[in-house]
């Protein structure tokens, strides 16, 4: 099949490559570029392990081909750490209120949150329950997941408080 | 040697991060920054892909394939069928159940999407197109989905393989389609139990077929190096070393040419547990090739053909007094097994633990049969977050209890209080034949009634029903059995189902331990090193723990079943006595004193009488590389391998009360209240989070979960649109709550947790639901309770809008 070129931003980082219009812009990431942190767990856009933050939206990103992503700016969980190389908010709430376990799920969970967090930065639980209603974990059941995204929003708005 | 230290003993204990603590998990780092390393990231040079040509038909047979297409398509390397497994006698693999399983359909398919061929290429898009291209002609055969047809005398015979064998491994069979007869417990004294009984009740209890669908489906990569003639296989596998076992018995490779590797595995639940074709078939094609080649399932194939569990057809009854103290215990159950009898258990042990049914209570006598028969569905029937069929048998006696409860008018919490074993009858034997380590039901189920205020709950639900309104309230007061388990009556294959532990102290003071076991989220490289920190005195976070890597790690049966804890948390805390015992001696010949002159002190030894006189563990580790008394040899370690002189037996109490519509049916879990008794608990951040997870994976069997096959064998719903999997919206809040009852054998008392919730959390659920319409006669109600299912219940009554 013939192949086509493409180029995008993953991670602030410029990246390209020849690729088959076919595919998936998960197996891009994961076997083109190596980026194994989006898992994909369904390829029927249910699960969200594979979420991805493309042009600031949450992208499912086994439901998306990689030419779709021309010219688009993507973010995945090997780029949410802080630029000093610190976990994020996010990450750190993930470990301090036990929101993992196996961790298939997490890197996806992790990025949806993140994007929850820019759209509304302090939601309630209702909301944070609704925000991650496209994520599926299997091991947590939950209950600790939004505690988690609770604490990353506290932990940020604080940040945000004490700047004012 | 003198010791300035100015910390205080509290503050030793704390330093060390022991059992008891709620240390946060030494894996996450990784998986929060996206470096897991899960089976799909593994990628090996020259690596290729494989994937399965499936069968649309349930029951057919093959009467051609052509691969010539195929194998013209760009990318496309190679097709295997099982004309070519045949010449190896790799067409069929030994099931662990004594039965045996197509690897590649051979003249014949038995269930819908069973593999018929293996087309390996370059990558994913290659193979997807050469198995379009393969072309299959079926001949139709009659279908047989319904288990209670199987064993009809004019049923279809699906196994034409064995149809002439009297028996397929697990004992005399009396029909083509009749896999097995389990039969268990005194006919004669249940029979005059219940010819005596003031009150009998009977019901039947179907336990759907579901899947455990851990998120990260099963795959491996198979590389065969031919020039050492060595095998790597990376998988997704609960049991590794096992798989290196069967792979050598099925291969003919030898044991030590073949290096299992589980890297990070994404959720088991049982689903990980057995050896399937895709492992074969990827073993082969890299002895063919030369290289390496991964297959990974997709969601639809997961679902649809790696193991099933559950597919109980039960029919319980119950012989009691008129107060409800119960006499006798009947049980038959009709076993759907599917194509092969691939189900994972304990090898002599074709129904599990199901003889656990007599539950927490003192039943004198109980009588038990199971036949298992073959249908035209995928194999399996592993225990998806339980120990062998242990869901299944206390779902039956939760349920049961309840159906006794109501025919007589008594309390559902009373009338479980009136029948448990007593705490003075511990260690209890039960009729059945099993010996309870320790438990304390009365206990736990006062702590919760009083938790939820059980009695204003009855009062609240008898103003509701008397305003037409259903609210329901469930009871589970349920018993495990886990942590298989004693060799005398566990094995797989042949092999006890020991587990073990390596303990390597290094020369700093820091520590490295290897285990038999494999986590797949369970937390073992934080929890393992808790046991191990407060057994020898060095802190949990210098101790690194290692699992899944068959050529480095001892060799054990793997983690399901709850068996993690007892098994090898038994042999890491045996394997640390050795190794302080040896540090005795080397602290003596440092202290120049006598053995006997020392005492152990969360991390030293210390003479007694001379406080001040003691040598730390880590002293003691590097003395044991410098200067070693007469007699002993150098260096710090030991290894254990645990065989369990019994099972554990976790209990709980969960209560659970539901709000339902009667006008569209729908349920809505208003409290879940769950106390876990698993004995000594390491580390309570981790159990509660494995509660927090059972309860979820229960709620999801309860209410939604169920494999559906229409009369021609198709699966209906086997990807996630139908499948379904809680998500955080419908997800009920969990609280959760404890006592302790260490178990009396288990070094440190500790008996297993992850899987209790989903044994009491299913019944808890059931429970509550038909107590919502159990003052209008309903007595059952068969799971999942869809809103769909419990709207045409209300419609029956009437009582619909």
């Amino acid at each position: 099949m013939n192949k086509v070129a493409v180029k995008m931003t993953v991670n602030g980082q410029a990246v390209e490559g020849r690729v088959e219009p076919r595919l998936l812009l998960i197996h891009f990431l994961r076997d083109t570029l190596g980026l194994t942190g989006p898992h994909v767990g369904c390829e029927t856009s249910h699960c969200g392990a594979c979420t991805i933050d493309l042009d600031g939206k949450s992208v499912k990103s086994c439901t998306v081909f990689a030419v779709q992503a021309e010219g688009a700016s993507l973010t995945t969980i090997e780029g949410m750490a802080n630029a000093d190389g610190t976990l994020s908010a996010l990450q750190e709430g993930f470990m301090q209120e036990h929101g993992l376990q196996c961790g298939y799920c997490t890197p996806g969970m992790i990025m949806r949150a993140h994007r929850l967090l820019q759209e509304n930065a302090n939601p309630s639980e209702a909301e944070i329950r609704m925000g991650l209603s496209g994520n599926l974990c299997r091991c947590t059941g939950y209950q600790n997941i939004v505690k988690a995204v609770r604490y990353a929003a506290d932990k940020l708005n604080g940040r945000r408080e004490a700047a004012e | 040697m003198s010791n300035a230290t100015e910390m205080t003993l509290e503050q030793r204990e704390a330093t060390l991060g022991g059992i008891g603590c709620a240390r946060r998990r030494k894996e996450d780092a990784r998986f929060i920054q996206g470096k897991g390393n899960y089976v799909d990231d593994v990628k090996l040079p020259g690596q290729v892909f494989g994937d399965f040509v499936r069968s649309p038909h349930a029951h057919a047979r093959i009467k051609s394939i052509d691969t010539a297409k195929a194998k013209a398509v760009p990318g496309v390397l190679a097709v295997l069928t099982a004309a070519d497994l045949k010449p190896l006698n790799l067409h069929w693999m030994p099931t662990l159940a004594g039965d045996s399983q197509a690897v590649l359909a051979d003249a014949k398919v038995h269930f819908q999407n069973q593999e018929v061929a293996f087309v390996i290429g370059t990558d994913r898009y290659a193979v997807s197109d050469g198995i379009q291209a393969v072309e299959v002609d079926y001949e139709d055969l009659p279908v047989l989905v319904d288990p209670k047809q199987a064993l009809a005398k004019d049923a279809p015979v699906l196994r034409e393989d064995v149809a002439a064998k009297d028996n397929v491994g697990q004992g005399p069979r009396k029909h083509p389609n009749h896999i097995f007869n389990w039969d268990v417990g005194d006919k004669g004294a249940t029979d005059t139990a219940f010819s005596s009984a003031a009150v009998t009740v009977k019901e039947e209890i179907f336990y759907q077929r579901v899947h455990p669908c851990p998120l990260e489906p099963c795959g491996c990569v198979a590389s065969m190096d031919k020039i050492k003639g060595e095998l790597t296989l990376y998988g997704t596998f609960q049991a590794p070393h096992v798989i290196r076992t069967v792979v050598s018995l099925i291969s003919g490779l030898a044991e030590h040419k073949i290096r299992v590797i589980s890297p990070d595995i994404g959720g088991g639940f049982g689903n990980k547990v057995g050896a399937y074709p895709g492992y074969v078939c990827s073993v082969v094609a890299s002895i063919v090739l030369g290289r390496p080649v991964k297959w990974v399932e997709s969601r639809i194939d997961n679902i649809s053909t790696t193991a099933f569990a559950r597919d109980y057809h039960m029919t319980g009854e119950l012989a009691a007094d008129k107060d409800g103290r119960i006499t006798g215990l009947r049980v038959y159950v009709l076993a759907d097994h599917g194509a092969f009898n691939a189900h994972a258990q304990p090898t002599k042990w074709p129904a599990g633990l199901f003889s656990i049914v007599t539950g927490s209570y003192d039943i004198p006598a109980a009588h038990v049969s199971v036949d298992g028969v073959y249908t035209n569905k995928a194999p399996g029937g592993v225990a998806y977050r339980c120990s062998f069929r242990v869901t299944e048998a206390s779902y039956l006696i939760e349920r049961m209890i309840d159906v006794l409860a109501q025919k007589i008018g008594a309390d559902k919490a009373e009338i479980r209080a009136r029948n448990f074993v007593k705490p003075e009858q511990f260690p209890y034997k039960s009729c059945l034949g099993w010996d309870y380590d320790s438990g304390d039901y009365h206990t736990a189920l006062n702590k919760v009634l009083k938790a939820v205020d059980y009695k204003e709950l009855r009062k609240e639900q008898a103003e509701k029903r008397k305003r037409g309104e259903l609210m329901g309230i469930g009871i589970a007061t349920f018993t495990e059995i886990v942590g298989a388990g004693p060799s005398r009556n566990c094995d797989i294959l042949g092999i006890g189902m020991f587990d073990s532990c390596e303990i390597r102290i290094h020369p700093t003071g820091s520590a490295i331990a290897r285990l038999g076991t494999k986590s797949q989220g369970q937390g073992h490289e934080t929890t393992y090193a808790q046991i191990i920190a407060t057994e020898l005195g060095i802190p949990s976070d210098d101790i690194t723990v290692e699992e899944g890597d068959t050529d480095t790690a001892p060799y054990g049966l793997g983690t399901y079943g709850s068996r993690s804890t007892p098994v090898a948390g038994a042999a890491a805390a045996q394997a640390a006595r050795k190794i302080r015992a040896k540090a005795q001696k080397i602290a003596a010949h440092m202290l120049e004193v006598a053995e006997g002159d020392l005492e152990w002190e969360i991390d030293r030894f210390k003479v007694k009488g001379l406080p001040e006189k003691s040598a730390t563990m880590k002293q003691i580790a590097f003395a044991a590389y410098q200067t070693m008394p007469e007699g002993l040899e150098p260096g710090l370690e030991a290894v254990n391998y645990y065989d369990p002189p019994n099972f554990t037996y976790p209990f709980g109490t969960y209560l659970c009360v539901v709000d339902v519509d009667r006008r569209t049916g729908e349920v809505k879990v208003r409290r879940f209240y769950a106390l876990d008794d698993c004995g000594t608990r390491i580390n309570p951040m981790i159990i509660e989070g494995q509660v927090h997870g059972g309860l979820t994976e229960a709620f999801a069997i309860a209410m939604g979960q169920e494999l559906i096959f229409d009369s021609n064998g198709n699966i209906q719903g086997a990807s996630l649109m139908d499948y379904f999997l809680p998500t955080a919206v419908e997800t009920p809040i969990w609280e959760t709550d404890f006592t302790v009852t260490p178990s009396p054998h288990h070094p440190i008392g500790a008996k297993g947790v992850g899987e209790s919730p989903n044994v009491g959390g299913v019944s808890a659920f059931t429970n509550a639901v038909v107590d919502a319409f159990a003052h209008l006669g309903v007595t059952h109600m068969p799971m999942p309770h869809t809103p769909w299912r419990v709207w045409k219940q209300c419609e029956a009554l009437g009582i619909g809008e």
